[in-house]
């Protein structure tokens, strides 16, 4: 049995729906943890770094310490239309992404925001590829 | 007619400093003045009037910077009072800021002066509010001649 | 079958991370604090001048995902004031529909936080469990949880069906009797009362000088309201009461936020029944924006939103002035959490309910040596430990 997966959300310029779209996953409705997925406290226990968010130049070198201190192998989750290309603030004089251009990216899940159902799809392939390296 | 007599108020409390009124429609007047009178003129409104300045909004004209100081006038009919100054010199934008009066403008001043390069003297803590530490000086992003350095090969 | 409640924080106690909240601390209490915003700047105003107007509604829903038709409301509004446009009555009402439901989800996610940040599992449970039909709801009328990109210049871009009223209905009746219980958890609830009450004042005075909007002003005694003052949609053809209390403390921005969501049920359901008399046009095929400038404004969850345009004709914004109501919002923290206890600190910033990922970003220091000593975490670990302490004394 695949224990846990701990998950470290890293909000990176993002309006938001993605993270609570992300919140909604572990409410009972939808229930991520039923896969073995939690929400964890710090980069340092996590074995998946989510990032949503179209990524500003302020956070920018946040995001890349946050990456430098996950233990590795980390697996990276672009998150959202923005984590995935940065939408439509890809012309925009603050956004520094996307996301894989900063750091290396396992897996997209777009989306504006993603569906839960879209959420849960995306994570189920994580653990699969998760599994088979462990 | 409400708008009528804030018309009429707005002509006796700040006669001598209308350069121009334009009534837009019923709630939304626009009123120019010289970049001098702003502090009286804003205090007019917010002390007599008992307006409530709900934001600035800062542009980049072809006559210079211009600044609109947008006074609501919420229990009396919902008007909006725009006050306009025009800041002719680009090089060196600056005009008196509005702290001494409300702390409702601390934060858009420095704003307008990140994104414009405008000056407000007397500002408590005119410093960045959004911008990262590390953007260049001098790069005034509201600025019409300001060119993002996103799409210039040597930066891809 | 039992479902195991899972607790949202620590949600971002990222140490290292810079704050947005800076809090000083001489013993127990919090004697200053910096506020440090840009970290979801993402130069939207600019990037607004170089899309199409129709294009920059869909831009400017994204400022905020939890109020994300307030600012296209407020831009539509901006668009109709420059180009004069009168609106039908049905265009009216299903803009205020959409404004209410919004209004209705974003205080219960507000709640839930607030509920979680004290220590109430319950209250949060239960209010992000009555987010997800108002959340279905809106996907049935407008085909999105989120993003229901609805507004338009001139219109809405989908019609509420007859058909789906009746299902609007239900869903307002478990909505209001789940408010019921939220007014009575509060009103009643001793260990609340201990926790808010007094807690995190802003005063009226202080609210008039920073220009303090929506729920903030109101229960600081500052009876504003865009939808009173400023009227359009549908906000001047139907019966209801703005919510005011002069407290200025957290337990008054509590009961004004319940209070807000009865009304907006109110709100909705004389529009629902109002749709059937309606005319049948919601869209104006608006195709023209002419020279000028117009301000438009929408009564968000969390206050006044304002936009404002000057077009020269083209098919582009000249410029675009967006003000979210937290940039007036965030800074009367400065007022109403110095003097407040470390164990209150959280409890106090939620309640301005900003931007929610900026809440975690809270770090504390000692005031004189610079130290840290509480994270975000730590913070909210305080506050629901104060809450279990107030239960075991009364």
């Amino acid at each position: 049995m695949l224990k846990s997966i701990w998950v470290f959300h890293f909000a990176a310029s993002p309006c938001n729906n993605c993270d609570i779209e992300i919140l909604d996953c572990l409410t009972p409705r939808h229930d991520l943890e039923r896969f073995g997925i939690q929400l964890v406290g710090s980069i340092r226990h996590a074995d998946v770094l989510l990032v949503t968010g179209a990524l500003n130049k302020k956070i920018l070198p946040r995001l890349k310490k946050v990456y430098e201190q996950a233990p590795k192998p980390v697996f990276v989750v672009a998150f959202g239309a923005c984590g995935c290309s940065m939408g439509m603030f890809q012309d925009s004089y603050n956004t520094a992404g996307p996301i894989d251009k900063v750091i290396p990216v396992n897996a997209y899940i777009p989306g504006c925001p993603p569906r839960p159902e879209a959420i849960i799809d995306g994570l189920v392939k994580l653990i699969d590829a998760v599994g088979k390296i462990r | 007619m409400i708008t009528e007599r804030v018309i009429d108020e707005l002509n006796k409390k700040l006669s001598g400093k209308i350069k121009n009124l334009f009534r837009k429609n019923d709630r939304r007047l626009y009123v120019d003045i010289d970049k001098k009178d702003i502090v009286e003129s804003a205090r007019i409104l917010y002390q007599e009037f008992k307006a409530r300045f709900s934001i600035a909004t800062g542009l980049d004209t072809f006559k210079g910077i211009e600044i609109l100081y947008h006074f609501s006038l919420d229990r009396q009919g919902g008007i909006f009072i725009s006050l306009r100054v025009l800041i002719e010199d680009k090089n060196n934008p600056e005009i008196e800021s509005l702290s001494g009066l409300f702390k409702a403008s601390e934060w858009i001043e420095r704003e307008i002066y990140e994104m414009l390069g405008v000056n407000f003297k007397g500002h408590p803590e005119l410093k960045r509010l959004l911008l990262a530490d590390d953007w260049p000086e001098g790069k005034y992003p509201l600025r019409k001649d300001f060119v993002s350095e996103k799409g210039l090969p040597e930066n891809e | 079958m039992s479902k195991k409640i899972i607790p949202i924080g620590p949600y971002h106690p990222i140490q290292e991370e810079p704050e947005f909240f800076k809090l000083y601390v001489e013993g127990e209490t919090v004697v200053d604090i910096d506020i440090e915003v840009g970290y979801n700047h993402r130069g939207i105003e600019k990037l607004s001048e170089s899309k199409m107007f129709e294009q920059s509604i869909f831009l400017v829903e994204r400022i905020c995902g939890i109020c994300s038709t307030s600012h296209p409301f407020a831009c539509v509004n901006a668009l109709e004031d420059l180009a004069g446009i009168e609106l039908t009555d049905r265009t009216k009402y299903i803009r205020s529909i959409i404004g209410e439901l919004e209004r209705i989800h974003s205080h219960y996610l507000w709640l839930g936080l607030a509920g979680h940040f004290l220590g109430y599992n319950t209250v949060w449970m239960w209010s992000w469990k009555y987010r997800e039909p108002i959340l279905d709801i809106l996907e049935e009328i407008t085909g999105n949880r989120n993003h229901y990109s609805m507004m338009k210049v001139g219109g809405v871009r989908r019609d509420i069906k007859q058909e789906q009223i009746p299902l609007i209905d239900k869903m307002l009746d478990e909505v209001q009797k789940a408010n019921d219980l939220f007014r009575g958890a509060v009103m009643d609830d001793p260990v609340i009362h201990a926790r808010t009450k007094g807690v995190g004042v802003l005063k009226n005075e202080e609210a008039i000088d920073y220009g303090a909007l929506g729920p903030i002003a109101r229960a600081s005694g500052y009876a504003i309201d865009v939808r009173k003052d400023d009227p359009y949609a549908a906000y001047d053809m139907v019966d209801w009461n703005i919510c005011v209390l002069p407290e200025g403390d957290i337990f008054a921005k509590l009961v004004v936020r319940i209070l807000e969501v009865y009304e907006s049920i109110k709100i909705i359901r004389q529009c629902l029944s109002k749709l059937k008399n309606s005319s049948s046009v919601f869209d104006l095929n608006i195709k023209d924006i002419p020279p000028g400038e117009g301000i438009g404004r929408h009564e968000a969850p969390r206050g006044e939103v304002f936009h404002y345009f000057r077009s020269d004709g083209s098919n582009r914004p000249v410029r675009h002035k967006v003000r979210a109501p937290s940039f007036m919002n965030v800074p009367t923290n400065k007022a109403a959490v110095i003097g407040c206890s470390v164990s209150d600190a959280t409890i106090t910033l939620a309640a301005v309910d900003p931007c929610y990922c900026c809440t975690e970003r809270v770090l504390a220091y000692d005031k004189k040596s610079h130290t840290q000593l509480y994270s975000a975490s730590d913070l909210i670990k305080l506050s629901q430990e104060k809450t279990a302490r107030l239960r075991k004394e009364l």
